[in-house]
């Protein structure tokens, strides 16, 4: 799920309380200061689309691969009633698309879901397959308060799934009904029919127990400085139900109230993004309904970042991929989203002078979206500043060849087909102080440097990059 | 729910089906064909006023793993104590906590405390006002025995369960009557299933009213099971025992494991407390 920069509801709350300010001014109550309610409706499907129009379902971008040709109204299967929702799986090879999924959106003023604990349906499949994905809450306008349950094994029967809501006094003006995204990674490349019926929002009254996690449970110590921000993920919670199962739910931040121990040094907002504000220690700690979530950040800040060596080359001797100093030569994306990474990469930038910070790299990379001819250039020059000891980071050059695509060996992770690198990796680093490197363009692409299309960095796993450039002295 | 006095009650769910097929064709109207007096004189009450101390003139202790050292002969995982840590008193509730720490060679402590030789009677209503734990493995229970146990060996000395409970069953709870003939994974038994609701989220009153031919079973203000002496003719093809005319102590326990509820998982929550807010016991 691709998260979205919300538009605030800060602007229009403002209003609010002007308007109210200025209502209350009167003896009387006027009408129009009640506040207004959406519908609490919580049937999405029955045997029909409930209080949606006929075009609720809003499929995943087919550029991305999805399928828009397998959702349709099965009028010969239901759990009850006369109908129930038909959705076929494609093979990875389908031309229309190799998965199929997408929400289903009241296009009207949305709901309010505050009186429920859960989302309930009833599901059935061909083939006893796994969903990856059933939930509720994105809109693709915000996902501000998405939720996610992972994995449901599919019955060839009918049978009750449970996504329980991990916090409902939030859900005042919901529009995102359900999400599902459905492949065949489980059944091996063989498509299947998944039928869901009685889609709902109920209040169980069984959902209890909660366990909310923030950081995946783990209490993380961070250094950090002043400018810089930090994004709370692994956010989760966590029900007991009816069935004596516990249900786990990746968990939107908005679900959350987030508290600094001191806002003088780092504050966190509703979307969980923790800005350092000043240098000292702050501890980071999160509650669902005043229960403590497990998990915290105490993050330290030395104060500001001193700024890296500014650049001396001319520009014209210069091909810049992130530089303040220079025209950059293409924009790029910071956060691929690997398979298996678990980077957190940030642009931060304080005083005009803008950094990359990464954290807990294992494997990332900086992906050109247009490539680059190194062809008369002969080395890349980056700055990288450590706050731990033991810092070693490995950039491999590639170049992506003629295709214009990265090709990797998924076993080995060496380049293959027309790709080709150059690995180097520094040695420690010194903390707290920027290290300079000048790398040359050999190896691999000594003699293939006219698509330079990406930067893979690896190890770290905290680190911070600056006036990342290829050049000729 | 004890040592000897209990194997496996599996077989108990599928046998309380029955029973409930023969209850809803027998009597389509409980209210008419049960049996249902009142019992009104309070003898016996605990509200757990004394904060930090068990009213010792009412209760005492079960410790250990049982007088064959084997689980209370259930193969249950916890070592009893009287510890405060086990079992106290805080703000007008019984707490009693079971903990997972290394003990006398036990994975677990839990309390176990009973009436026996303070307070025993022969019928009546029992009844206390109970939250439990949840998660696989927790066994709580409010049930009662024969204070005959020492002379007529179990199950002809009787028990009595009045409320018993597994983890990974929020919803549920069991009552059931063992006696000679119907004893362990044989019981007369029956569930009760809360609808929208669970045991372990809120307090609800579990009672027992006990007259010299039936035995009827409540969840709060619900009937959901009379077990008669035609009952117990029945179910054992008039093998069974009516072993219920003695004087019966109270127990309250929080098991851990064994037969019946398997042993708990790495979901299962340690600490948890079964609260107790108060022990009732009425006479005609």
């Amino acid at each position: 799920m691709k998260n979205r920069k919300p538009t605030y509801f800060k602007d229009l709350s403002l209003i609010f309380l002007i308007l109210g300010l200025i209502v209350s001014c009167e003896r009387d109550l006027s009408e129009d200061s009640v506040v207004a309610t959406f519908p609490n409706t919580g049937e999405v499907f029955t045997d029909n689309p409930i209080n949606l129009t006929d075009e609720f379902f809003i499929s995943f971008d087919p550029a991305q691969g999805a399928n828009t040709e397998g959702f349709g109204i099965d009028n010969n299967v239901a759990y009850a009633g006369t109908s129930s929702i038909r959705i076929d799986v494609p093979a990875p090879n389908d031309p229309n698309g190799s998965y199929i999924g997408g929400i289903f959106k009241d296009r009207s003023g949305g709901r309010n879901l505050t009186g429920y604990d859960a989302l309930t349906f009833w599901a059935k499949g061909s083939l006893t397959a796994t969903v990856g994905l059933v939930g509720f809450g994105t809109d693709f306008v915000d996902d501000k308060y998405a939720v996610g349950l992972e994995n449901i094994q599919l019955s060839t029967d009918w049978r009750k799934y449970t996504i329980p809501i991990p916090n409902a006094s939030r859900l005042l003006q919901e529009k995102g009904m359900f999400i599902f995204s459905a492949g065949t990674q489980s059944t091996n490349g063989l498509g299947y029919t998944l039928w869901i019926d009685e889609l709902k929002f109920e209040t169980l009254g069984t959902i209890a127990q909660p366990l909310p996690v923030i950081l995946d449970g783990e209490d993380l110590v961070q250094q950090s400085f002043t400018g810089s921000s930090i994004r709370i993920s692994g956010l989760t919670q966590t029900f007991n139900i009816a069935s004596g199962e516990n249900v786990t739910v990746q968990a939107a931040p908005s679900y959350f109230d987030f508290v600094s121990s001191d806002t003088s040094v780092a504050a966190v907002n509703e979307l969980g993004i923790v800005s350092v504000v000043g240098s000292g220690t702050a501890f980071i700690t999160a509650t669902i309904s005043s229960v403590l979530a497990s998990g915290s950040l105490e993050v330290t800040s030395t104060g500001a970042l001193p700024a890296a060596p500014i650049p001396t080359l001319p520009s014209s001797n210069v091909t810049s991929i992130f530089c303040d100093e220079y025209t950059n030569a293409t924009s790029s994306n910071f956060e691929p989203g690997f398979g298996g990474s678990t980077t957190q990469a940030a642009v931060v930038t304080a005083n005009n002078d803008s950094v990359l910070i990464y954290s807990n790299n294992n494997f990332t990379g900086i992906i050109f979206d247009n490539t680059v001819d190194a062809s008369a250039l002969s080395f890349m020059h980056v700055d990288v500043y450590a706050q731990q000891a033991g810092v070693q980071v490995e950039f491999q050059i590639r170049d992506i060849g003629a295709n214009g695509v990265i090709n990797t060996n998924i076993f080995t992770g060496q380049p293959e087909g027309d790709d080709a690198d150059y690995r180097f990796t520094t040695g420690n680093l010194t903390v707290n102080g920027w290290n300079s490197f000048d790398i040359p363009l050999t190896g691999g692409i000594l003699n293939q440097k006219n698509n330079l299309g990406a930067i893979i960095l690896a190890g770290g796993p905290n680190f911070i990059l600056d006036n990342i450039y290829f050049y000729t002295p | 729910m004890d040592s000897i006095f209990r194997k496996i009650m599996i077989k108990l769910i599928g046998k309380s089906l029955v029973v409930l097929t023969l209850l809803m064709l027998t009597s389509c109207d409980p209210n008419e064909a049960q049996r249902v007096a009142s019992f009104d004189n309070l003898v016996m009450q605990d509200e757990f006023d004394i904060e930090g101390t068990l009213d010792s003139n009412l209760w005492t202790f079960d410790l250990g793993k049982g007088p064959g050292n084997d689980g209370w002969g259930n193969n249950e995982l916890q070592y009893y104590t009287d510890r405060t840590e086990n079992v106290t008193v805080e703000n007008g509730y019984l707490l009693i906590t079971a903990k997972e720490e290394a003990f006398n060679g036990a994975n677990y402590t839990s309390a176990r405390i009973k009436t026996e030789g303070l307070f025993e009677q022969a019928y009546g209503r029992f009844e206390a006002r109970i939250k439990v734990p949840y998660g696989k493995g927790y066994w709580p229970a409010f049930w009662l025995l024969g204070n005959d146990c020492g002379q007529n060996i179990w199950p002809q000395c009787g028990e009595i369960d009045i409320m018993e409970y597994l983890g990974n069953m929020p919803t549920t709870v069991f009552g059931s009557a063992h006696g000679p003939g119907y004893a362990a994974g044989d019981a007369i038994s029956k569930k009760y299933v809360l609808e929208n609701d669970r045991f372990d989220t809120g307090f609800h009153v579990f009672g027992m009213e006990w007259a010299p031919d039936y035995i009827n079973y409540y969840v709060d203000d619900v009937l959901y099971q009379q077990i008669t002496k035609q009952n117990v003719l029945e179910e054992t093809n008039g093998e069974g025992q009516w072993v219920f005319d003695h004087p019966f102590y109270i127990i309250l326990n929080v098991a851990i494991g064994g037969n019946l509820p398997g042993s708990p998982n790495t979901e299962t929550v340690f600490p948890q407390t079964m609260i107790v807010d108060y022990v009732r016991v009425y006479q005609k």
